[in-house]
């Protein structure tokens, strides 16, 4: 068998909170993620929904190799791809790059759209001009941009044209992996349907992994392959599309379901609920769900496992 | 028949520039009924912000209204004087920001800043405006109202900064609320309960709600009546329902077409979106044409 082109396992990011006290006592750790395995698969869209906090995000930089994992490993192609006895920042960065969220805040105001998009190349080791010129020409087409649009600044495109130059200089060094952190929340509804449309068809022209982050439920379910789902830190359920959407099994994936503001389903109503009396039985964590308490995501979370209910589709129960 | 509670014509507003002025919003004419929860919706720069603004009276230069009218209850609100208009701002129409860390003054207690509506509208001691608050942070659903009021803003989560702007607004039971993008900075689950809460208080109390967003799922859920917004122009209004199902317009059905929909998807592959613009080649010509259904409603309730 072939190692998975991405492959997670046993993830923990735990970051030290200062109690305030003297000589660190009183120190306490958040744990951001708890023990999250998953595999990406070549050409593949696997999702990762969730709220604010629930770690989705650090997941993420841990596989750019930009938070230092706690515990756990992250393998490309079956070799370490950070921590110990892992390639540099450069190799890294011609595996996996990342699309950001706020194409306002993504772009240097100080670069042209072609020194941006150099600037990887000549770091990479391209240093003749005219293939620079010829691979920039080329993702800018990918992206549906002028190759003349190059010599501008990020201040003279539109909203949906600077997430096109982020997601060219995603490209332009040509990684098989790419993590797309809410890539279309910023954008307006018609924009957001071109910059979908470019996002699948790139990825069936240059055969990309995609590792979305989104808790936009509607673009995960258009967009997804297979989908994660996050709470806390951990994954609460996880399996293919068709699954996650048609028959949620655990009660915080049909709460947050339940919960877009769909217009088919607000006008129809009739959409399944779950009810969260049972969700203590399904979290790891203490926890009661009216409104009175959070998780405490200060101690670690209560015994529980990933439990398959059908093929490839597995929940989150307690155990014991 | 009854009489509209916010009756707009022919407004126009734009920017004004040294001897012309950019027009933002041009001709636009709706009503609201007591009690309805009308719907704009529309891209960025549609206009629909500004329009709220105008409603609010808080249009700053350069901005500024070059025609038509805004009646509330009858009453221009254009031609009003500055202390009428501050008499009726927050106490009969009151708005809900977007951002509701930049919305509450962070030195002073949400509690205090509740109080204030009670002190400054109803004429109410501050000791009986601050029991008054810690009711009115009960009505809005959030747990230990009287320990919340001595918190100040950044002690609070977003949804519940949103939920003590809701309070703030609905404080002295105002006939309009409006609501601009109340829910854009928030999580879907946090979303979803206050979007029910503004619809369930405004039921309860009869207040009508202007509501604005981009959010064609958002404006769904919570209005009966939507006016689709484009490049300032109202291009086609519709009840709620009606417009989903049957969208008239050419822009109205590109919006919808472009929206990835819940449970749409069928099969394995993917299919594409509808793009707007491969749909319209020119979109110049999407202002020259205009829906306006009749209303079919009863005084503002389906």
């Amino acid at each position: 068998m072939t190692a998975p082109l991405l492959q997670v396992e046993d993830l923990h990011v735990r970051f030290p909170i200062s109690g305030g006290r003297l000589l660190g006592g009183g120190r306490r750790t958040l744990h951001a993620v708890n023990g999250i395995s998953f595999s990406l698969a070549k050409g593949e869209c696997l999702s990762i929904v969730g709220e604010s906090g629930c770690g989705k995000s650090t997941t993420a930089l841990s596989i750019l190799g930009l938070q230092e994992p706690s515990e756990g490993a992250i393998r490309y192609r079956g070799q370490p791809l950070v921590g110990a006895g892992a390639p540099g920042r450069m190799k890294r960065a011609k595996v996996v790059q990342m699309v950001f969220q706020d194409p306002y805040a993504s772009l240097n105001p100080r670069q042209t759209v072609r020194t941006a998009l150099a600037a990887p190349l000549r770091l990479h080791g391209v240093t003749a001009a005219s293939e620079i010129d010829a691979r920039i020409e080329a993702v800018l087409k990918d992206v549906g941009l002028t190759p003349e649009q190059a010599g501008r600044y990020p201040h003279e495109f539109s909203g949906g044209q600077r997430q096109r130059i982020g997601i060219a200089r995603a490209l332009i060094l040509e990684p098989e992996i790419v993590v797309l952190d809410e890539p279309v929340s910023a954008l307006d509804v018609s924009i957001r349907a071109q910059i979908i449309n470019l996002l699948l068809d790139l990825q069936e022209k240059r055969g990309l992994s995609y590792l979305m982050i989104s808790h936009d439920l509607s673009v995960v379910e258009h967009m997804s392959d297979r989908v994660l789902v996050m709470f806390f830190g951990e994954i609460v359920e996880e399996g293919g599309w068709r699954a996650i959407f048609e028959t949620p099994a655990h009660p915080y994936t049909r709460r947050l379901i339940a919960a877009i503001p769909d217009p088919d389903a607000a006008l129809r109503l009739g959409r399944q609920t779950g009810s969260m009396d049972d969700f203590g039985r399904h979290a790891g964590y203490r926890f009661a769900f009216d409104g009175s308490s959070v998780p405490d995501i200060f101690t670690a979370p209560l015994p529980s496992a990933l439990v398959e209910v059908a093929p490839g589709h597995r929940i989150r129960v307690a155990r014991g | 028949m009854i009489a509209p509670l916010l009756d707009i014509r022919n407004l126009c507003l734009g920017v004004a520039a040294a001897r012309s002025v950019h027009p933002l919003v041009k001709d636009l004419s709706f009503q609201i009924m007591p009690g309805e929860a009308y719907g704009l919706v529309g891209e960025s720069g549609s206009g629909k912000s500004v329009t709220s603004l105008a409603v609010m009276g808080l249009l700053k230069k350069p901005l500024a209204v070059s025609g038509g009218e805004i009646k509330f209850k009858g009453e221009n609100l254009l031609s009003l004087p500055k202390r009428a208009m501050r008499h009726l701002r927050g106490n009969r129409i009151a708005m809900i920001f977007q951002e509701p860390m930049t919305a509450l003054n962070p030195l002073s207690t949400v509690g205090r800043q509740i109080a204030e509506m009670f002190v400054l509208h109803q004429g109410k001691g501050w000791n009986e405006a601050s029991k008054l608050s810690v009711d009115a942070l009960a009505s809005v659903r959030v747990p230990n109202p009287d320990r919340r009021a001595r918190n100040y803003p950044h002690q609070m989560s977003g949804g519940l900064r949103q939920r003590v702007m809701i309070a703030m607004a609905l404080a002295c039971n105002p006939d309009l609320l409006i609501a601009d993008e109340p829910t854009t900075a928030l999580d879907v689950t946090v979303q979803a309960e206050v979007l029910r809460l503004i619809k369930d208080l405004c039921k309860e109390r009869g207040t009508a709600v202007l509501f604005i967003s981009h959010d064609l799922g958002v404006i769904a859920s919570v209005c009966q009546r939507v006016g689709v917004m484009y490049a300032g122009c109202l291009v086609e209004e519709n009840d709620t329902r009606a417009l989903f199902d049957d969208p008239r317009h050419d822009y109205t059905r590109g919006l919808l077409g472009a929206l990835p929909r819940l449970g749409s998807r069928t099969q394995n592959n993917r299919q594409r979106l509808i793009d707007i613009d491969s749909i319209i080649a020119d979109r110049s010509i999407l202002t020259k044409t205009r829906f306006i259904a009749p209303r079919t409603l009863q005084e503002g309730r389906p």
